[in-house]
């Protein structure tokens, strides 16, 4: 794991005092709501229906056990008790007082930890697979990487200002987790035949009113031209990206507007300029960061651990959990699990309470290495657990609400807050996932149905990133009542793809039925063990479209 | 008065003394030295000034649409460049004057107008300006607070091009 130094101690301390200030000033009106807006967003402060909310960065997704203790702090002292995490691996708390916010910062500075930059329109927090490191899938670790850009990226002068927000994800394993083809930038990292490392660099990406995947714009970028070369697209951007209507003022609308060919041969002439330049990394550079994030102390397993063996075939429900809910891991003899925030009933998903994150971080420490990561899915995950403690893991996990067994099912909503929360929210999510939970909760019939991911969001700012959805689903306001429209096919991952939209929008008492019907078609259709979405890429919209609307029709 | 903050060589201070009018309109009877926008600026100079033979009187004021690259002819006449911000939000001025101080070589006076306030006054510092007209109505005085800004910086900027990594000790 990172540990801050004397250099970031001193920022997020300085940072706090400064927003400290800022908001005294504000207070006191010395500063005008329009004077302070950029200032309070860019610390990560909100304001919503009912309150502040407070967004606090998790640096690509990861955690140790005291910081997420920090954060169940801050829920049971400044909030309701409980945080949302977010599909941006981060937290939000709900119920904010201005007046307390500088408080917050400085308590979480005292953790390392801060929420700069998790707003505004600036580069936002840098995100990556929740399995990094330990994805046996995974050519090399992104984090050390990820780290030098959170530092680059962090307060720098130039771009604090930017047409609007900018969001960077790397992956490096051969399955892409962290959905970077809808960043504004996407890293693929691999290593060459000489073992050299070096970027794929993706530009463009990003949901919204026009979702658009990514482009590659440079193959094969050395990691030392990391800094310089994203610094040349900044550059493009902050000069040439629309400023006139913040609906198309992302990179994606500059690189659709200039075509990528275009795009790109302005990004070469500027970075012909820096590239050899000091923002060019060191071995040095690499090293110190990269020491931070050393491997724990594995320990050698048994090649086959007869307890665990006797505990999957004696609880099928730990066997379901298991086969669901953990990832395989590149140390022999241990797994990644993933907790599950949605078990459905009155839990919102990504909603955590503060005894929960408290009974996380106690098994952190208990069965792993006291670390915990925060996938985009809005799960928690526990990364190094051996196979030979898993069934007192799962024992404890069921003890604190959080060992459902539906992570990728259909019941793993992804949801933005919502109408109860956002103020740009033009429908209500939480009521509506939950009543698709409580549809689906048997649970013979979700296995059945296997992966389907199911994304809801009710603005066209995409937080619940509905358009890379399997099904995905947007809230919309028409006349002032609440429509959700439906588009499937959507996927993330290398073979992203946008989700189509089968046809007029339903009530929020329909949406069940709706998805209870996508799903009877697929299980109709589907050819032998093919997934949710594979099924509509071979067979297209029309036969759930006409399911779907087919009642429509015979009721209306 | 003008509302300035100067950086000089002990520091910043309220300037007492500034004939500059900035004059994005030109007005008709001007009582001092100008800034005017690029388009006014050429029209007003002589052959010799656009040639590079003499100095100009006037000074320019880049707006958000121009390129700083715009002005590389020009540098050796120009008594001063501003920098205009029609809103603290737009951040355009800050390439343009890391643009103005890193490639193009400039050393003259940068003065950021416009939409200039407290809490971008370090930003705009580090990408190259030494002077801040303060928006009127605010208290250049208490602008100065904003000045210094934090103390670390990660990255790099016109003023400290190299990256922190490599200002740390023996890097």
């Amino acid at each position: 794991m990172y540990h801050y130094d004397e250099y970031d101690r001193a920022l997020v301390t300085e940072r706090v005092a400064q927003f400290r200030d800022q908001v005294a000033r504000r207070l006191s009106g010395e500063l005008s709501e329009e004077e302070f807006l950029p200032l309070r967003l860019q610390n990560g402060l909100y304001l919503q229906r009912h309150a502040y909310m407070l967004r606090v960065a998790i640096p690509y997704g990861t955690l140790s056990a005291d910081q997420l203790r920090t954060l169940a702090s801050i829920a049971r002292d400044f909030d309701r008790g409980y945080g949302h995490f977010t599909t941006r691996q981060n937290i939000q708390y709900n119920w904010i007082e201005l007046e307390q916010v500088p408080d917050i910062l400085e308590r979480l500075a005292q953790a390392d930890m801060h929420a700069i930059q998790t707003s505004g329109n600036c580069v936002r927090n840098i995100s990556t697979d929740a399995f990094a490191a330990v994805a046996a899938d995974e050519v090399l670790d992104p984090r050390p990487l990820a780290e030098i850009l959170r530092q680059w990226s962090t307060v720098n002068p130039e771009f604090l200002y930017l047409p609007r927000k900018f969001k960077i994800a790397l992956c490096s394993a051969s399955a892409d987790r962290a959905a970077v083809m809808m960043h504004d930038i996407g890293l693929y990292l691999y290593r060459d035949a000489n073992g050299e490392m070096l970027f794929d660099v993706m530009v463009g990406g990003g949901l919204g009113r026009t979702p658009i995947l990514s482009q590659p714009i440079r193959r094969a970028l050395p990691w030392r031209h990391l800094l310089s070369y994203v610094e040349a697209i900044l550059r493009v951007y902050n000069r040439h990206g629309r400023r006139d209507n913040k609906y198309k003022a992302r990179i994606k609308i500059l690189v659709k507007a200039l075509g990528i060919e275009a795009f790109a041969s302005e990004v070469a002439a500027e970075w012909l300029h820096i590239k050899d330049g000091p923002a060019e990394l060191t071995e040095a550079e690499f090293s110190r960061v990269a020491a931070n994030f050393l491997p724990p102390a594995y320990l050698p397993q048994p090649a086959t651990d007869l307890g665990y063996g006797t505990a999957l075939a004696q609880d099928a429900q730990f066997t379901q959990w298991v086969q669901r809910n953990t990832h395989a891991h590149k140390v022999p003899g241990y797994v990644s699990v993933t907790l599950s925030t949605k078990p459905g009933g009155d839990t919102p998903p990504g909603d955590v309470t503060a005894a929960q994150m408290e009974q996380v971080a106690d098994l952190a420490e208990r069965f792993g290495f006291g670390e915990i990561r925060v996938a985009h899915e809005q799960n928690l995950v526990l990364p190094d657990i051996a196979k030979a403690d898993l069934y007192r893991f799962w024992q404890a996990a069921c003890e604190a609400g959080l060992a459902t067994a539906n992570i990728g099912l259909l019941t793993d909503v992804i949801a933005c807050p919502g109408g109860d929360y956002c103020s740009l929210a033009n429908a209500k999510s939480i009521p509506v996932a939950q009543a698709i939970q409580q549809r689906f909760a048997d649970q013979t019939l979700l296995q059945d149905l296997g992966e389907i991911s199911l994304n809801i969001s009710v603005c066209m700012n995409a937080c619940g990133h509905h358009h890379i959805g399997n099904i995905g689903i947007l809230g919309v306001d028409k006349n002032g009542s609440e429509w959700y429209q439906f588009t499937i096919g959507g996927a993330q991952g290398k073979q992203s793809a946008l989700g189509k939209v089968i046809g007029p929008a339903f009530s929020a008492a329909e949406v069940p039925d709706v998805i209870a019907h996508l799903a009877d078609v697929y299980r109709e259709q589907r050819f032998e063990s093919e997934r949710f979405v594979d099924t509509v890429a071979r067979v297209g919209l029309e036969p759930f479209k006409a399911r779907v609307y087919q009642r429509e029709e015979v009721r209306a | 008065m003008n509302n300035l903050i100067r950086l000089g060589s002990d520091g910043a201070e309220l300037a007492t003394v500034d004939p500059w009018m900035l004059a994005l309109t030109p007005p008709e009877a001007p009582t001092g030295p100008l800034i005017l926008s690029l388009s006014d600026w050429l029209a007003r100079q002589t052959e010799a000034v656009l040639r590079g033979a003499q100095t100009s009187a006037d000074a320019v004021c880049l707006q958000p649409d121009d390129e700083a690259e715009q002005l590389e002819s020009y540098l050796a006449v120009l008594p001063l460049i501003a920098v205009h911000f029609p809103t603290f939000r737009d951040g355009r001025g800050y390439s343009q004057a890391y643009l103005l101080r890193a490639r193009l070589g400039w050393q003259g006076e940068l003065r950021a107008v416009g939409d200039v306030l407290r809490d971008q006054l370090s930003h705009m510092r580090q990408c190259g300006f030494d002077a801040f007209a303060v928006r009127e109505d605010k208290s250049a005085e208490d602008a100065l607070k904003g000045l210094a800004g934090m103390s670390v910086l990660y990255g790099r900027s016109a003023i400290e091009p190299r990256p922190l990594f490599r200002r740390r000790g023996g890097l």
